[in-house]
């Protein structure tokens, strides 16, 4: 096992304990309570009931769906579903929320414990505990920057269905708290219960940090609140643990308390108007009625998910022969995994082979060439010019004969210009490689004529001037020439 | 268990409750003399007794993921007392 992460203080090495609440935004139709649009960016106020907007005597109904999305993510997780569970509301005042609480899940949360096998960038393994999830609304939005006197208040996101993510203390460095929210993120993706967009939000962290001498018992942890990016979220741990190190360096003491990450200036800085914030009144949510989950419901959820990325990785690694690395790529990201997907099935077909005899050259192509040019370009695999059914055309031209190396190349450019299918291109451009053998050995003659005194040079001995009678023949026919047809010719005719 | 003129004030700052001292000394009696009937309650023996959730016999009454609501900004916003641009318009909130 590697040593362990630690940061040096004055007085030594400090252990890190890292623990993080992912906040999921749940892929549905409509809201967790109400019958009111969850897409984004709509005009204010506009995806809005007046359940949202919390009119007096307006009543929550529970979007089944929601619960269905949870149970999946914490089946996909190997978590404990929890047959019972409740609703609660945490009571709090804040302008962009209108009822004065959150329903969220306090007690008895519909997902309790589960695990995250990690692999850190570096290539180190650990398995990280998951606490509970359980279901809660969004609040709405408040923007500050639009007047100068006023706040103003959006409430289309107000009742949106969050799903929070708590993990166990068990992570001990920043390496692998990114790997852990990586993990998470290509899961809930795999099996569409959250998008996993960080830049609009619909997943965010709260990273509870502390700090200790080795084999300690656990330090005083704060928590800093609402980090969205894998990045962000490994600065803010460095930055916290920096910050509490140097404290208890003096002989302070942590003040345990809700923290703010400020990117710019790498540093955290305290919330003080959260200091009321932790007396949430938690009691059961009178208006709903308890969550009970039949066992049919329970499997209906489990039958709908798809591969998980860990068991799609080790599949491609123990049936089709990849290498750790490239299954690993492959599988990080479920839109370009279903993409190889697609790619792989089609290949075999094109080629009349079994899959692990094509997945190796379709592997490394996607991984080499289309992602060298998706990069390029700045597109993402969704956005692709080039189709599966387009690649593995081009893989099967290749295999077949029709294209060398250097021609696919070609053609390949040619697709993500024109997404013409590989075949027409190479028929109307005259990219075909050229085996036909008589019309090499008619460039040959040529070549042969047009150098007589390397010919007898060769004949003499310098072996090493075969390199530049293929070159010349390649030259002669444009670079279609098929090379290993044309090694065979030259050799029987330089005698 | 009993709450003091302390507590009884941290919960109504908690609940945005703005109470005239005067008005303290009445709420802990009060609140002490419903907790007081409550600590009666404690006395039965409830050991056997499966706590009940609903009066009512628990039915799954789920909602359809579909959109049903919503697109009606004029009636969310018609008792604001200020609004901007399809916004509520609140006092500045400062961070």
């Amino acid at each position: 096992m590697a040593d362990p992460y630690v940061i040096e203080g004055r007085t030594g090495p400090w252990e890190l304990v890292i623990g993080l609440e992912v906040h999921a935004q749940v892929i549905s139709q409509s809201k967790l309570f109400s019958g009111a649009a969850t897409v984004f960016g709509g005009e204010p106020n506009s995806q809005v009931s007046l359940v949202d907007a919390a009119m007096p005597g307006m009543l929550p109904v529970l979007n089944g769906e929601c619960v269905a999305q949870a149970v999946r993510t914490g089946l996909a997780l190997g978590a404990k579903i929890n047959r019972w569970s409740r609703f609660d509301r945490k009571n709090y005042f804040y302008a962009d929320l209108p009822q004065g609480y959150q329903i969220s899940q306090y007690q008895h949360p519909v997902v309790g414990e589960g695990a995250l096998e990690i692999e850190t960038e570096e290539g180190a393994r650990t398995t990280v505990g998951i606490e509970r999830i359980h279901l809660e609304q969004d609040a709405g939005k408040s923007i500050h920057d639009l007047s100068p006197t006023s706040s103003y208040v959006d409430l289309n996101r107000s009742g949106v269905a969050l799903m929070e993510i708590v993990s166990k203390p068990d992570m001990r460095s920043p390496a692998e708290a990114g790997a852990y929210v990586a993990a998470l993120r290509a899961i809930v993706r795999a099996i569409g219960s959250c998008d996993g967009n960080m830049q609009e939000g619909s997943m965010r962290a709260d990273v509870n940090v502390s700090v200790r001498k080795a084999g300690a018992p656990f330090g005083t942890r704060c928590e800093i609140k609402n980090v969205n990016s894998i990045r962000f979220i490994q600065q803010a741990i460095v930055a916290e643990a920096t910050r509490q190190i140097a404290i208890l360096e003096e002989g302070g003491s942590i003040a345990q308390e809700t923290r703010l990450f400020d990117p710019d200036r790498g540093e955290t800085r305290s919330l003080r108007s959260k200091e009321d914030a932790h007396d949430y009144r938690y009691f059961p949510e009178p208006d709903l009625l308890p969550l009970e989950l039949s066992e049919d419901f329970i499997e209906a959820c489990r039958a709908s998910l798809p591969e998980l990325p860990a068991a799609r990785r080790a599949r491609y690694e123990a049936e089709l022969g990849l290498s750790p690395y490239l299954a690993g790529v492959l599988t990080a990201d479920v839109d370009q995994s279903n993409w190889f997907e697609a790619l792989l099935a089609d290949s075999a077909k094109r080629q009349d082979k079994p899959a692990k005899d094509v997945a190796e050259k379709a592997a490394n192509w996607m991984t080499g060439e289309l992602f060298g040019a998706l990069n390029r370009l700045g597109l993402e695999i969704g956005e692709s010019p080039v189709s599966p059914a387009q690649g593995a055309e081009l893989l099967a031209l290749v295999a077949d004969g029709t294209l060398s190396g250097p021609l696919a190349k070609q053609v390949f450019e040619i697709m993500l210009e024109t997404r013409e299918d590989p075949g027409a291109i190479a028929e109307a451009r005259g990219l075909k490689q050229v085996s036909d053998t008589g019309a090499l050995e008619a460039a040959i003659v040529e070549v042969m004529a047009a150098n007589a005194d390397k010919v007898a040079d060769y004949r003499g001995g310098k072996d090493k001037l075969f390199g530049f009678f293929v070159g010349q023949v390649m030259k002669a026919s444009g670079g279609k020439a098929n090379p290993a047809v044309v090694n065979e010719l030259l050799k029987k005719a330089l005698g | 268990m009993a709450v003091d003129d302390k507590m009884v004030l941290r919960v109504a700052g908690l609940a945005r409750l703005k109470l005239a001292p005067a008005e303290v000394p009445h709420l802990t009696g009060e609140l002490n003399s419903i907790l007081g009937w409550i600590d009666q309650l404690q006395a039965v023996d409830t050991g056997d007794v499966q706590p009940m959730d609903a009066v009512i016999p628990l039915t799954r009454a789920w909602r359809a993921d579909v959109i049903s609501d919503g697109n009606i900004q004029a009636d969310v916003l018609a008792n604001a007392p200020q609004a901007a641009h399809g916004f509520f318009a609140v006092p500045k909130v400062i961070e």
